[in-house]
């Protein structure tokens, strides 16, 4: 099973709910993935070429304080740190490079979960409901979101194994099905020099988008390649900065339906998750064809 | 109205719903049923035996009106996958569009959808009528042994694909048909019964703009030397 879920803002009422409007949907797809949640939250771009880094422990009463006092003594003595259980929220004028390092060189039990100039992931292993509590769901604003619940069918249940998947910078993914082959996509990609964290399915997926996308493709091209070379099912609620893009394998025996209002693209993978969104019965709700690449700009 | 009972699903649950409709007894005088509030909930009236009117009004989530016998349902929206699955008897009208496999296995009786039915619309069909006033995804009557399939849109890739003794009529054009499905000839008696299925379903189209589809029956017997390339 699992849940997929997307909404992105037409409106700024829209924007200023965004959490409100998305966590019942969450809630709703529980049925479908109460194994772990997450979501990928964007908001306007920080300024000044800032990137924020969403960072994990499974340890909720981790000593953060201590993890932002080393990252202003050694990247930045301005940045911020905002702190949310297990998830911290780093913006900071730092390159990738040089936050990857520091993580690796003293804090390696730190699981760097997103990377962007608007993205921010939150993802955890527990029941929606309560990581959508936790992690203050109904709080957050935004310009669009996509979300997901779990229910493992191939690899472990863990909060790393937990949607949304990113690669690169402000690109994330969410998945409902399963691929066949992600150990040879897995292997070939880390001969071109691709690192990956999990043995998931998944992340193999979205690697390969991004890899393609490095390479020079567009994301069009790059899910038209994965046609052929992504074995298997999947529902695909893909989310960059300015962009939520949606496309169903060939087969596509995984659902997902879609609702577009005035004021918002709703996405999910059952109805029941959309039918309380305002404005609903005025919607144009439809299901998406197969290989067919839905694109909603932000 | 004598014999009218609403029942709200902001209220009540659909177990509690489909318990209370299976357990009225005879005499109750149900005639007519309103269910408002269906909110894409799965299993709606499913389960149904006896003749019955019910109005689900908005759109109703999967395997609605599953295992129907004798009630006439009308979804006034959408449903999600499976819509009268294992029907065996009655009516199920779809105003809107079906989600995948609508009218899957289905014994008896007929389903209406208006819209367009998405893939597998009739898999492993046993005898129902479906017809969809719309179009229909891929692998459409996969499968299927017995009933008739009525297309008035056009028909997705692998159409009839390892069919039966199912027939299917297209008015539209098809993308594919599947592995044994070919083409026939239209006669009078697809033509008389074409006239028929329409008319029950409220559509006017002309019979002889159909296309009928039907098994080969290439399948029937397995033959080694074809390399299991059909």
């Amino acid at each position: 099973m699992c849940g997929i879920i997307g909404l992105l803002a037409r409106t700024d009422d829209c924007r200023a709910r965004l959490g409100e409007l998305v966590t019942p949907m969450v809630l709703c797809m529980g049925t479908r993935g109460p194994d772990s949640a997450g979501l990928a939250l964007f908001h306007e771009p920080l300024r000044n070429g800032h990137r924020r880094f969403a960072i994990f422990h499974p340890d909720r009463q981790y000593d953060w304080p201590a993890f932002e006092a080393t990252c202003r003594g050694t990247l930045d003595s301005e940045l911020g740190c905002d702190v949310l259980a297990s998830h911290a929220s780093l913006t900071t004028s730092s390159s990738p490079a040089e936050v990857r390092s520091l993580l690796a060189r003293s804090f390696p039990d730190l699981h760097l979960l997103s990377v962007g100039h608007s993205m921010e992931v939150f993802k955890d292993e527990g029941l929606p409901a309560d990581i959508s509590e936790l992690y203050e769901f109904p709080t957050m604003t935004g310009s669009h979101v996509v979300a997901h619940t779990r229910m493992a069918t191939e690899s472990l249940v863990s909060p790393a194994h937990a949607h949304p998947f990113t690669a690169g910078e402000d690109f994330c993914l969410v998945h409902n099905g399963s691929l066949s082959n992600p150990n040879s996509i897995r292997r070939q990609l880390q001969r071109k020099g691709v690192e990956f964290e999990t043995d998931n399915d998944t992340e193999a997926g979205c690697r390969f988008l991004q890899w393609r996308m490095s390479e020079g493709d567009t994301l069009e091209q790059a899910i038209e390649a994965s046609f052929s070379v992504l074995d298997g099912f999947f529902t695909f609620l893909i989310a960059t900065a300015d962009r939520m893009v949606l496309v169903r394998d060939a087969f596509a025996c995984k659902p997902a339906v879609v609702a577009e209002a005035d004021d918002y693209i709703a996405v999910a993978s059952e109805f029941r998750s959309l039918a309380h969104l305002p404005g609903i019965a005025d919607a144009h709700v439809y299901e998406p064809e197969p290989q067919h690449i839905y694109t909603w700009q932000v | 109205m004598a014999g009218l009972k609403q029942f709200d699903l902001a209220e009540i649950s659909v177990r509690e719903l489909n318990q209370e409709l299976h357990d009225a007894p005879a005499e109750a005088g149900l005639e007519r049923i309103e269910i408002v509030n269906p909110d894409g909930m799965h299993s709606i009236v499913a389960g149904m035996d006896r003749a019955v009117d019910i109005e689900i009004l908005g759109h109703a989530g999967y395997f609605t009106a599953g295992m129907n016998k004798l009630a006439n349902v009308t979804v006034h929206g959408n449903t999600g996958w499976s819509v009268a699955e294992n029907m065996m008897s009655g009516r199920v009208h779809v105003q809107g569009q079906a989600s995948e496999c609508a009218g899957a296995s289905a014994h008896g009786g007929l389903l209406v959808i208006d819209g367009d039915a998405s893939s597998r619309c009739g898999i492993s069909l046993k005898g129902s009528d479906i017809v969809v006033g719309g179009s229909v995804g891929h692998f459409s009557a996969f499968m299927a042994q017995a009933g008739r399939l009525v297309i008035c849109g056009d028909a997705g890739p692998n159409l009839g694909d390892s069919l039966y003794e199912a027939v299917i009529y297209v008015r539209g054009e098809i993308a594919s048909l599947g592995a044994d499905a070919c083409q026939q000839p239209l006669d009078d008696e697809d033509r008389r019964q074409l006239a028929q299925l329409l008319e029950q379903a409220a559509l006017d189209h002309d019979p002889a703009s159909f296309t009928r589809i039907g098994s080969a029956r290439q399948l029937y017997h397995w033959n080694a030397d074809a390399r299991q390339e059909y």
